[in-house]
């Protein structure tokens, strides 16, 4: 029957009311809404829809994290340790060497075969160890490489997280994506350059000693040494891969200035300090490196012993460079180098701009479609009408409330929905078009036509659906915005259709007891 | 009545549509082989969300001469860099192909079209994508395209018959496939928002048309006798003015956005008009003509006896 019963009347009104609540506060500027959700409760319609960074301007940035480097490292370090172990074990051994991810040597005296993998399982308990024939083969197991990865990851995440809030971005959202990725989104950022900067270093630091007397014999490095470039003028320094005092062992770092230049100052924690103090009391009068990512910051010479556990880098700092070398020490070393795969940037400009003329066409949209509807159905057009006027306020208060994203193909979204919306009332007004015609008294060609549209609407929207559904699974950024606006779009114009205007109806037929249907 | 309703198509109107097959079916081969020829011939006009690459939006102070500061970005050596006016005399939308090298390569090249164009512009977008992301998209992409299309043909098949289901998808794919063709005729930036629009696109064509298979079915399960032809029609006709109508307001909302909606969504809503129309013409002409080839069965599951009864 037409009629509806009297608790969905009052359900339907109240969701009408609660549409039009929660959709209010997108009418009012962003420092109500933001005074709104400070002062009252969580349930109160205090949010407004959550512009894209299409539409409000930002920088979104995808960035891949190279977590294969960690294992690579790791299997480095089991090469070292292996070679390590094998000499001190006095365990006499040929060929080994890295290949395919696991490390390989071969026994001299195949009789020593326990005793080395004794040694081996000592020096790192972890690993998977095999032997065929006389050839040792050390690799890791899968899981624990999925482990170490996943750490890595989660770690990254930290360490993005870190260094982004270090530079006061508002808002920032960083989310994990897929097994090695991470999603930076900043709103209001116009020039990511420097974040890009900061998150482009690994901020590896590491004080090392320089061999002098390898320096002076060009060409000839000696092995546990190596030659790595200074990061300013080109020279390159001869430095032992030991390292002294490595900087995770940093408490905090901070940009300052001696003798009117730029430096950077930081503090060990004890054990750092410690050992650092230990190292330049040893090595007096001595060269040492400070380096940061494979590359020398400076090389001072060690005056006297360094015992108060801080200290300063001091090499040729702009203030801006030595305030984010700060942040990075602040913020920790990254465990492996990040590569930004995608980078979208909208200024404040083009973001206002789209919001103004897909507001505008909306809405242009919006009264050229009444007009229409008005001219074809009459009375039962302003009934529709209505309908859609609600229908646009439920859509805004669920964008509201799951804080959705809306994007500028989401405006487009809404426009579509429009369109839409009113097809469902279509299909209504033209059934009861038809019933008449054959002759139906006004309550059963009404009836009939609601009822007899109802499989056409129920399956036609339920085919757009299953589209944005599916574009909400494999779209990505202001793609995936425009699958959440249609698909809210479809659920409320359904309902607006099929409840909000058939009420009305009902209390057209209820107030006036037509005659004749104006259709 | 103050307000007097007016009916887009006569309550009376006996168009014999499935007479008119052949000249359909003719257009639509049409339509098939341009969009088959334009896409070896031009192919897409990959835009860099799947090919990779650099886009830059800039605003100058004064209207820009493109064919100058196409010539002096030239000379950077980047590769093949396009130039467009976009909206504004004053804009430009800027793009540069992929770099060699890595990220870093990609910066530099950015770093270097913005020292070209100095101070005076207003950097209103920037986008870097890189080749392996673009690949991702572009599969992501076609793979939620076909996905939709089966997907939205299974829910047809099972609320109907199979027939439905094959003709509706075959009427879909028709759609989606002449609007690829529309991007390459005219040589459209392919990009995400196309394929958003691509599926938007199914989902209302495959809408219409089911509101006419739904039509048909209602139809063979009341009238036994009368032929499959004459059923086709008649459903047809009698869903028209509701056809009409609805491609009407879709068309009347989405127009402004053509005209007014800003450059960036020109070629979206441009690609959904087109679409709308491509759509209803497929409802009508091939969704509903290729029932004629496979006859559905009349199964008159689902019907309850209510409405069976009233309809007898």
């Amino acid at each position: 029957m037409i009629y509806l019963e009297r608790w969905k009347v009052l359900s339907i009104l109240l969701i009408c009311v609660l549409g039009v609540l929660y959709a209010a506060p997108n009418l009012a500027g962003r420092e109500s809404v933001d005074w709104l959700r400070a002062h009252t409760p969580s349930f109160f319609p205090n949010q407004s829809v959550n512009l894209g960074l299409d539409l409000r301007g930002g920088s979104h940035l995808l960035l891949e994290v190279a977590v294969d480097n960690v294992i690579d490292e790791h299997m480095q370090s089991v090469l070292d340790q292996s070679r390590s172990a094998l000499r001190t074990g006095k365990i006499g051994y040929t060929d080994l060497r890295l290949t395919g991810g696991s490390v390989h040597f071969k026994l001299t005296d195949a009789t020593q075969a326990d005793v080395a993998r004794a040694a081996i399982r000592e020096a790192d308990p972890e690993l998977d160890i095999t032997l065929q024939g006389d050839v040792f083969t050390l690799r890791m197991a899968e899981d624990k490489i999925a482990a170490r990865k996943r750490a890595a990851m989660d770690q990254s995440i930290e360490i993005v997280r870190r260094r982004i809030d270090e530079t006061g971005t508002r808002e920032p959202s960083i989310q994990r994506q897929g097994d090695d990725r991470i999603l930076v989104q900043l709103p209001g950022l116009d020039d990511p350059e420097r974040i890009k900067n900061l998150l482009g270093q690994t901020a590896k630091l590491s004080f090392r000693l320089v061999d002098e007397t390898a320096m002076a014999t060009e060409g000839h490095i000696p092995p546990g040494e190596e030659a790595l470039p200074s990061a300013d003028d080109g020279h390159t320094y001869v430095v032992q891969k030991r390292v002294m005092v490595s900087g995770d062992t940093l408490v905090d770092a901070q940009p300052s200035f001696q003798d009117g230049m730029p430096v950077v100052s930081f503090r060990f924690d004890s054990i750092g300090g410690r050992r650092f103090g230990e190292a330049t009391r040893t090595n007096t009068g001595h060269l040492f490196a400070i380096v940061l990512d494979n590359k020398i910051i400076s090389a001072p010479v060690i005056r006297e012993p360094i015992l108060g556990g801080s200290g300063v880098i001091s090499g040729h700092f702009t203030s801006q460079s030595a305030q984010d070398l700060a942040l990075l020490l602040r913020a920790g070393a990254l465990p492996a180098p990040i590569k930004v795969l995608e980078e979208r940037t909208v200024g404040p400009g083009l973001g206002a701009d789209s919001i103004k003329a897909g507001a505008t066409a909306s809405l242009v949209g919006l009264v050229l479609v009444v007009v229409f509807f008005i001219f074809v159905y009459g009375l039962f057009g302003i009934f529709a009408t209505i309908a859609l006027l609600i229908n646009i306020a439920l859509i805004f208060a669920v964008l509201s409330l799951l804080q959705a994203t809306l994007t500028l193909p989401g405006i487009a979204g809404i426009v579509l929905t429009i369109g839409t919306a009113l097809d469902a009332n279509v299909l209504v007004f033209e059934r009861i078009r038809e019933e008449m015609r054959l002759g139906r008294s006004v309550i059963a060609s009404i009836d009939t036509g609601y009822s007899r549209a109802l499989s056409a609407i129920v399956d036609a929207n339920m085919t757009t659906l299953i589209a944005s559904f599916l574009l909400f699974i494999f779209g990505s950024g202001p793609v995936k915005g425009f699958a959440v606006t249609l698909g809210i779009g479809i659920l409320t114009s359904i309902f607006s259709a099929l409840m909000i205007t058939r009420l009305i109806v009902v209390w057209w037929m209820k107030t006036t007891k037509p005659k004749e249907i104006p259709l | 009545m103050w307000l007097r309703p007016f009916s887009l198509i006569p309550p009376d109107t006996h168009v014999d549509f499935v007479a008119k097959r052949w000249w359909a079916f003719g257009t639509t081969l049409f339509l098939v082989l341009v969009t088959l020829v334009a896409l070896t011939v031009k192919g897409l006009n990959f835009g860099i969300d799947f090919k990779g690459g650099i886009l830059i939006e800039a605003k100058a102070a004064q209207s820009v001469d493109i064919g100058a500061l196409r010539t002096e970005l030239a000379a950077l050596n980047l590769g093949e860099i396009n130039l467009q006016q976009f909206g504004a005399p004053t804009d430009v939308l800027i793009r540069v192909q992929r770099q060699e090298g890595d990220e870093a390569a990609q910066m530099q090249a950015i770093q270097s079209v913005r020292a070209k164009l100095g101070d005076s512009y207003e950097y209103r977008r920037v986008e870097v994508v890189g080749p392996t992301v673009g690949k991702e998209l572009f599969r992501a992409g076609v793979l939620a395209t076909l996905l939709a299309m089966v997907a939205i043909s299974i829910y047809v098949g099972v609320r109907f018959e199979w027939q439905f289901g094959l003709a509706a998808l075959i009427a879909t794919f028709h759609d989606v496939l002449t609007t690829v063709g529309l991007y390459a005729v005219l040589q459209l930036d392919f990009n995400l928002t196309a394929v958003a629009a691509l599926l938007t696109l199914a989902g209302y064509s495959i809408n219409d048309t089911v509101v006419i298979f739904d039509r048909i079915r209602e139809t063979l399960r009341r009238q036994k006798a009368t032929d499959l032809r004459a059923i086709i029609n008649a459903s047809v006709n009698q869903t028209l003015s509701r056809t009409i109508m609805t491609a009407g307001t879709t068309l009347i909302a989405l127009l402004p956005l053509v005209f007014i909606g800003g450059p960036t969504l020109i070629t979206f809503s441009a690609a959904l008009t087109w679409g709308i129309l491509v759509g209803t013409y497929s409802s009508i002409y091939v969704a509903a003509a290729l029932l004629l080839y496979m006859p559905p069965l009349r199964r008159m599951e689902g019907v309850s006896p209510k409405v069976a009864g009233k309809a007898a």
